[in-house]
């Protein structure tokens, strides 16, 4: 067992910006309770509620579904909700700022409008060329037919990937790991029939084609779900259509 | 509004992963073979089969693209390798030098295989 003293508050510090008085942003520093099961994002809403009510920050659930509460704590983005002030005590000290790579709204609130903007461009949706009648039953699929995309629509549209990724962070034209991923699960899914209305952006520039593989986005991930992989699966598919188009069998662009 | 076109990186991301392949599972039984096994005047007598194996022109093909792929797959890692380290270049002057470099070297690579 290690001795770790514990202590009964812990320093936490806070990017706050707001634009309408702020340059940039500044740094504020809280001391706020400690207890073993305390969340970050409870302690900025400790912070809220009895240190400095002017404190922005997004949050919904509480339980890693909403996907609001993403920053950057100690540097490595998390959602706030799923972090615990007992995973820093050794360091003693927790700096928590907007999620990296996106624009700052307000404090600790990314503008994550790019984002969605980027989600909705894949297309997200099934795509049947024709819809079969309500009459004739639901869409049917076997155990392996869900297996194919199931991890990957776990997605809970945190941003965490975005700011984990240094492409995405250099070149903001990325669409970036939950959108590519979110591509890929309904390119993968049995009963889809759009990926031919999702791989002109899969296989430009802007899509599968900037990621170097690095990572980082599904070690942040939140939800398990492997962005990374599912980009680096669609570079095959993306290869393959670049095949056929050659070959003229694709009718791409 | 973006406009998306395509990318002609799939030519490139097929020879890094062909060169991938090959890197993995060949490059070390061939480092072996060569690095380890060949003595002179052992009893497994590695050059001649070599030797034998490259007067074939199933042989030369073979180590053609061994030799090339590796090429391709190196330069394309440190290419990006490059990107990732923020080493920046002209676009046209950074893909001449190292995918050309895999290019000519892969030709030298050829004419030598004919040679032989």
């Amino acid at each position: 067992m290690s001795t770790v003293h514990v202590p009964s508050t812990i320093k936490i510090t806070v990017q706050r910006y707001r634009p309408e008085l702020d340059d940039k942003p500044w740094q504020q520093a809280f001391e706020v309770p400690y207890h073993f099961d305390l969340s970050v994002l409870e302690s900025l809403n400790y912070i809220k509620d009895n240190l400095d009510s002017s404190l922005s920050f997004r949050w919904s659930c509480r339980m890693a579904i909403c996907g609001s509460c993403g920053f950057m704590i100690n540097g490595v983005p998390k959602l706030g909700c799923k972090t615990f002030l007992r995973d820093y005590l050794e360091q003693g000290h927790i700096t928590i700022a907007a999620l990296d790579n996106f624009p700052i709204e307000k404090d600790l609130v990314a503008d994550i409008s790019g984002f969605v903007e980027k989600l909705e461009t894949v297309k997200p949706y099934l795509i049947r060329k024709q819809e079969k009648p309500l009459s004739e039953g639901e869409y049917l699929q076997t155990p392996a037919e869900v297996a194919r995309y199931k991890q990957f629509s776990q997605c809970i549209n945190c941003g965490l990937c975005y700011a984990a990724c240094p492409q995405f962070g250099r070149n903001p034209e990325f669409l970036g790991p939950a959108a590519l991923a979110l591509a890929y699960r309904y390119n993968k899914d049995s009963r889809d029939q759009g990926s031919s209305e999702r791989m002109p952006f899969l296989n430009s520039e802007q899509g599968v084609w900037s990621c170097t593989f690095v990572g980082y986005c599904s070690e942040v991930c939140p939800k398990h779900v492997d962005p990374a992989a599912a980009i680096n699966q669609g570079k095959l598919d993306s290869t393959l259509d670049y095949g056929l188009n050659l070959i003229g069998m694709a009718g791409g662009k | 509004m973006n406009t998306f076109k395509r990318s002609n990186e799939p030519i490139a991301w097929s020879l890094f992963g062909a060169g991938g392949m090959v890197v993995a599972f060949i490059i070390p039984v061939l480092a072996i073979i060569t690095g380890f096994l060949f003595v002179p005047d052992s009893s497994l007598r590695v050059y001649e089969l070599i030797d034998s194996w490259l007067s074939h022109w199933i042989g030369k093909v073979g180590l053609f693209l061994i030799i090339s792929l590796t090429l391709y797959h190196t330069v394309h890692r440190v290419y990006h390798g490059l990107h990732d380290l923020h080493v920046k270049g002209n676009d046209v002057l950074m893909l001449v030098l190292f995918y050309g470099t895999a290019t000519v070297l892969s030709v030298v690579c050829a004419a030598w295989l004919l040679v032989i």
